[in-house]
C-alpha cells in the first residue's frame, strides 16, 4: 500500500504540475520508484500464493475481472515510463501519460476494493470435495460479474477512494520529498489539503462502519463461522496491541500530512505517512484475520469462508518461507543502501536537461 | 459439474497462458543475454577507463532498458494467470508451487528493481565500482529469477519433494532441496538461460552488423560483434551439452514427450534419431495403424545413446507407452494406458471414501481408504482422463518445434564461430553478404528459443503436472465469454506493446551510441 505512492502521484500527473518541465519531473521522480511498486504487487502474488494457496485459488480464479482490470491498469503503467518520451513508440506521449494516469485511479481504488471485500465479504463458494468430481471445482463464484460485483457494495467504494486519496497524498509527500522545485513544491502542499480531507472522510466513514458493523466470526471449537455483532470493534478492545499500531500509524499519517501542509520547510512527511501507512494496513489486516475472525468471508456460504487455519500452506512450507524472510532485513538494507545512493541529490530542472537517462 | 466445464473453457484457457507466456518470451532472454554482454562491456570500461566501452555499454543498456519493460508487464500476468485461469492447480499443488514464485520475487525481483535504479540513473551519483556490481547484480537478479521459476516449471514436469494430504486434498512439500534441485531443475535452468545468452549474442551481432551495413560506428560495430558473439559461442556449446541433458531427463521423466519429440511410435533397442523428416498428416491417433512418417532421415542408434546412455537400449515408442508391457528401468512391468486410468479412478475414489469416512468419524474405513489411495496414488491424475487418445501429445507440433530448436542450434554454433573468425582478422566490416546474414539471424534466434518451449510445454501435455493432474482438471469455472474477452484484450495489448517497443529500439538503433567511433 505504501509503494501505491506511485500510483498516487501518477493520479495527478495532468493535475499538478504546471508545465511540461514540472510533468517530466514527476515522471523521472515515481520512475524510479515504479519497479518496487511492481515487484510488491509481484511479491504480494507470489506470497499469497505460497503461504495461502485456497485464497490465491479462490480470490483470483473467482474475481476475475476485478483482478484483471487491476493487471490491465499495471500493465499499462509498466511500459508507460520507458516508452513515453521515446520516439517511435506508436502512440504518443499523451496516451502513454494518460496510462499511468489511469493505472493511478484504477489501481488504487480497486485495490482498496478489494482489500474492503475482507471485511463486507464476496460471494463464493469452497468444496474441496470436489477434487473427486471428474471435472473439479473446489471454489467458484457465484456472481456472474465475477469480481466486480464488489463494486456494487458502497462500502467497498468508500474504502477504494480512501486508497485512492491516501496514496495522492503519499504520491505529493514523496514529491516534495524528492523534487527540488518551489513552485511545484508549493502545489504539492496544496493538493495534500484536499486530498487530506476527502481521505479522512471516507477513510472514518469506512472505519466507523466497520467497527459498529456485524463481522465474520470463527468458532475456535468447531470451527464454524458465524455473524457477531461488533466483531471487529471486539477485535480491537480483545488485541491492544492491535489497536496501539492501528493508533500510531493513523497519527503518523496525520502527523505527515499535517506538518506538511503547515511547515514550508518540512519535507520528510513521506517518511511520518509511510510509516503510517504500513503500521495501518497491517493492524487493519491482523484485525481482520485474527481472533477467531474469516478474513476472506463468504456472504454466499458463510461455511465457505476463509480462515487462516483452512487457507494456509503446510507448516513445513510455512517454515521454509520464514526461513527465506530471515534474507529480508538484507534485502531492506540492500534497497536501502542503493536508493540513498542515488537519491542524495533531490531532482531538478538542470537534472533534467543533462541528458542522461531520463524518462 | 461434469457439464459445467466444456472444452473450450480449457482451450481458451490454454491459448490464453500460451500467448502470455510466448510474448514473455520475446523479452525475457533478450533481458538475460544483453545483461551478460553489457556486463562484459563496463567491465572493460572499468578496468582500462576507456570511455569508448562506457558509450558502447551505455548504448546496449538503452536497448536492454526498453526490453525490460514489456518482460515486466508480461511476466506478472502469468504469475496471476496460475489464480485467475487455473485455480484449481492452484490449491491443489500451490503448497509446493507457490513458495519458488515468493522466493523469486524476494531475492529475484527486489535485486534487480534496486539495482536497475542505479544502472541508468547512478552513472554520475555512484563510484565506478558500484555502478559495475549494479549491472552485474541486474543481470544477477534476473539470473536468480529464471532460476525460480523454472524450478516451479520442472517440478511441474517432474514432481518430486511432496505428499499426498486426502485431508486437505492437495499435495504438500515435504523436501524443500528435492523441489530446489531437482536433476530436471538444473538442467533447464542452464538450458533456459544460456540459450539466452545466445538470443543477446545473435541481438548484439546482428544489429552491430546493421552499422557495419551503414558504414557507421565501425570500431563500436566490431567491438560489439566480438563481445557478443564470443558470450554466443560459449553460450551456444553450453546450450547443446544441456540440450543432451533435456533430451537424457525427458527419456528419464517424460517419455511420452520424447517420444512426440522424435514422432517415434514403436519402440525398439537401438532407436535412430530423426535428423529430418516429414510426418504423415493422415496419421491422426497412435492407434490407426498409418504410418508415421512420408519420409525421414535417422541416425541410427543416437535416440537410445540420448535417452538410455545405451547405442543398443530400447527406447518406448508412443505406442508402447500407451499399451504398456514392457520393462522399466526398476524392473517393473509398464503398465498400459487403460490400466493407469483404472488405477486414477481408484485412487479418487479411495479419497472420496476417506473424506466420507472422516467425516463420520469411522476411522477403519479411513483407514483401509487411505491404504488404497497410497498405492494408487501415483495414478491420481489418470483418474480424471476420460479417453486414453488424450494422453498422446501433439505429435506434430512437437516434432517439428524439436527439429527448428536443434537445427537452428546447429546453425548458430557455425555462425559464431565465423563471425568470430571473420571479426577478429577485420574482415567482417568488408565482407556485406555475412552482415545480412547476421541481420536476419536475429528473428531466428528468437523462433529458435520460442521452438525450445513450444516442445517442453506441448509435449508434456495433456499434463498441468506430469501424472498427477491434467490441464483439464486445473482449471478455473469461468465463462468461456470472459476467457475470450481477457485473451483478444492481451492479443491487443501485448501486440501493441511490442509494435511500440520494436519502433522505439529502431530509432535508438539508428541514432547509434554516444560515440563517433
Amino acid at each position: 500500500m505504501l509503494l501505491l505512492f506511485v500510483q498516487g502521484g501518477n493520479s495527478m500527473l495532468f493535475s499538478l504540475p504546471k508545465d511540461e518541465e514540472q510533468r517530466k519531473m514527476m515522471v523521472n521522480s515515481t520512475g524510479r520508484k515504479w519497479e518496487f511498486t511492481f515487484t510488491t504487487l509481484v511479491t504480494f502474488g507470489g506470497a499469497f500464493f505460497a503461504s495461502f494457496p485456497l485464497f490465491y485459488s479462490t480470490s483470483f480464479g473467482g474475481a476475475y475481472w476485478l483482478w484483471m482490470i487491476i493487471l490491465f491498469s499495471f500493465v499499462l503503467q509498466a511500459v508507460s515510463y520507458e516508452f513515453q518520451s521515446k520516439a517511435g513508440n506508436l502512440l504518443g506521449k499523451k496516451t502513454y501519460q494518460t496510462f499511468l494516469v489511469i493505472n493511478g485511479v484504477v489501481g488504487p481504488v480497486l485495490l482498496g476494493g478489494a482489500v474492503a471485500t475482507f471485511f463486507t465479504g464476496s460471494d463464493f463458494y469452497v468444496n474441496k470435495d470436489n477434487m473427486t468430481e471428474l471435472m473439479p471445482v473446489i471454489s467458484s463464484w457465484g456472481s456472474a460479474w465475477h469480481g466486480l460485483d464488489a463494486l456494487t457494495n458502497p462500502w467497498n467504494v468508500v474504502l477504494g477512494l480512501a486508497v485512492f486519496f491516501l496514496v495522492r497524498i503519499l504520491g505529493a509527500l514523496y514529491f516534495i520529498n524528492n523534487i527540488n522545485d518551489d513552485d511545484f513544491v508549493a502545489r504539492c502542499r496544496r493538493s495534500l489539503i484536499i486530498n487530506g480531507g476527502f481521505f479522512l472522510v471516507f477513510f472514518l466513514a469506512f472505519v466507523i462502519r466497520t467497527l459498529v458493523a456485524d463481522g465474520f466470526a470463527v468458532n475456535p471449537d468447531t470451527q464454524e463461522v458465524y455473524m457477531q455483532s461488533y466483531k471487529y470493534l471486539i477485535n480491537f478492545i480483545q488485541m491492544p496491541v492491535v489497536l496501539a499500531v492501528f493508533l500510531v500509524g493513523v497519527v503518523l499519517v496525520l502527523f505527515g500530512l499535517v506538518m506538511s501542509i503547515l511547515k514550508k520547510t518540512f519535507d520528510k512527511g513521506i517518511w511520518f505517512a509511510g510509516a503510517g501507512t504500513v503500521l495501518t494496513v497491517l493492524a487493519l489486516f491482523l484485525c481482520a484475520g485474527f481472533n477467531n475472525t474469516a478474513y476472506y468471508p463468504s456472504t454466499g456460504d458463510l461455511q465457505s469462508s476463509l480462515t487462516l487455519a483452512n487457507s494456509c500452506s503446510s507448516l513445513f512450507t510455512l517454515k521454509t518461507m520464514a526461513y527465506v524472510s530471515i534474507l529480508v532485513p538484507f534485502v531492506a538494507a540492500y534497497i536501502f543502501y542503493a536508493w540513498r545512493s542515488i537519491d542524495n541529490k533531490k531532482i531538478d530542472a538542470e537534472e533534467m536537461n543533462e541528458g542522461g537517462h531520463a524518462y | 459439474m461434469i457439464d459445467s466445464i466444456d472444452t473450450s473453457l480449457i482451450d481458451w484457457s490454454r491459448a490464453q497462458f500460451a500467448l502470455t507466456a510466448m510474448y514473455h518470451w520475446i523479452f525475457v532472454p533478450l533481458t538475460l543475454g544483453l545483461a551478460v554482454v553489457m556486463g562484459v562491456m563496463e567491465t572493460l570500461y572499468y578496468k582500462t577507463g576507456n570511455e569508448f566501452w562506457k558509450h558502447t555499454a551505455k548504448f546496449w543498456m538503452k536497448l536492454f532498458g526498453i526490453n525490460f519493460a514489456v518482460g515486466v508487464a508480461t511476466g506478472i500476468i502469468l504469475e496471476f494467470e496460475f489464480g485467475t485461469n487455473w485455480s484449481n492447480y492452484s490449491w491443489f499443488v500451490g503448497d509446493i508451487f507457490g513458495a519458488p514464485l515468493a522466493i523469486e520475487g524476494i531475492l529475484a525481483f527486489f535485486m534487480e528493481a534496486t539495482f536497475i535504479a542505479v544502472m541508468f540513473f547512478g552513472w554520475n551519483k555512484v563510484s565506478k565500482g558500484f555502478h559495475l556490481a549494479s549491472t552485474w547484480l541486474t543481470g544477477l537478479g534476473a539470473t536468480i529469477s529464471a532460476w525460480w521459476i523454472l524450478v516451479a516449471n520442472a517440478w511441474m514436469q517432474y514432481p518430486v519433494g511432496m505428499e499426498f494430504n486426502p485431508d486437505t486434498v492437495r499435495n504438500e512439500m515435504v523436501d524443500f532441496m528435492a523441489v530446489a534441485t531437482s536433476p530436471v531443475a538444473v538442467n533447464k535452468f542452464f538450458h533456459t538461460v544460456l540459450s539466452s545468452w545466445v538470443l543477446g549474442a545473435v541481438f548484439v551481432v546482428g544489429v552491430s552488423c546493421w552499422f557495419l551495413l551503414k558504414k557507421r560506428n565501425q570500431k563500436f560495430a566490431l567491438a560489439s560483434v566480438k563481445v557478443g558473439a564470443s558470450v554466443g559461442l560459449v553460450g551456444i556449446a553450453l546450450t547443446m551439452w544441456t540440450g543432451d541433458g533435456s533430451a537424457y531427463q525427458a527419456g528419464r521423466t517424460q517419455p511420452m514427450k520424447l517420444a512426440a519429440m522424435e514422432g517415434y511410435y514403436h519402440g525398439q533397442n537401438g532407436a535412430g534419431l530423426v535428423v529430418v523428416g516429414l510426418l504423415n498428416p493422415d496419421k491422426k491417433t497412435y492407434d490407426d495403424g498409418k504410418e508415421a512418417f512420408i519420409f525421414r532421415i535417422a541416425v541410427p542408434n543416437l535416440l537410445s545413446l540420448l535417452a538410455q546412455r545405451d547405442f543398443n537400449a530400447f527406447v518406448p515408442g508412443v505406442n508402447d507407452i500407451m499399451e504398456g508391457g514392457y520393462m522399466l528401468k526398476d524392473g517393473t512391468v509398464a503398465l498400459s494406458a487403460p490400466e493407469k486410468i483404472e488405477r486414477g479412478k481408484k485412487a479418487i475414489a479411495a479419497l472420496a471414501s476417506y473424506r466420507l469416512a472422516k467425516k463420520n468419524k469411522d476411522q477403519a474405513t479411513a483407514d483401509s481408504a487411505y491404504a488404497v489411495l497410497q498405492s494408487n496414488v501415483a495414478y491420481f491424475g489418470y483418474g480424471y482422463i476420460k479417453d486414453v487418445h488424450e494422453l498422446v501429445p501433439n505429435v506434430a507440433i512437437t516434432f517439428y518445434a524439436f527439429r527448428v530448436m536443434v537445427l537452428l542450434g546447429g546453425y548458430f554454433l557455425l555462425f559464431f564461430v565465423v563471425i568470430l573468425l571473420l571479426a577478429n582478422k577485420e574482415k567482417l566490416v568488408t565482407l556485406k553478404w555475412v552482415q545480412w546474414i547476421a541481420l536476419l539471424t536475429i528473428p531466428l534466434g528468437y523462433i529458435a528459443s520460442e521452438a525450445g518451449w513450444v516442445v517442453a510445454e506441448c509435449g508434456r501435455q495433456p499434463w498441468a503436472i506430469q501424472d498427477m493432474l491434467p490441464t483439464s482438471a486445473s482449471v478455473s469455472r469461468l465463462g468461456v465469454g470472459s476467457v475470450q474477452t481477457t485473451f483478444f484484450i492481451f492479443l491487443v495489448l501485448f501486440t501493441v506493446m511490442l509494435i511500440a517497443e520494436i519502433g522505439i529500439m529502431l530509432r535508438e538503433i539508428k541514432k547509434g551510441p554516444q560515440t563517433n567511433d
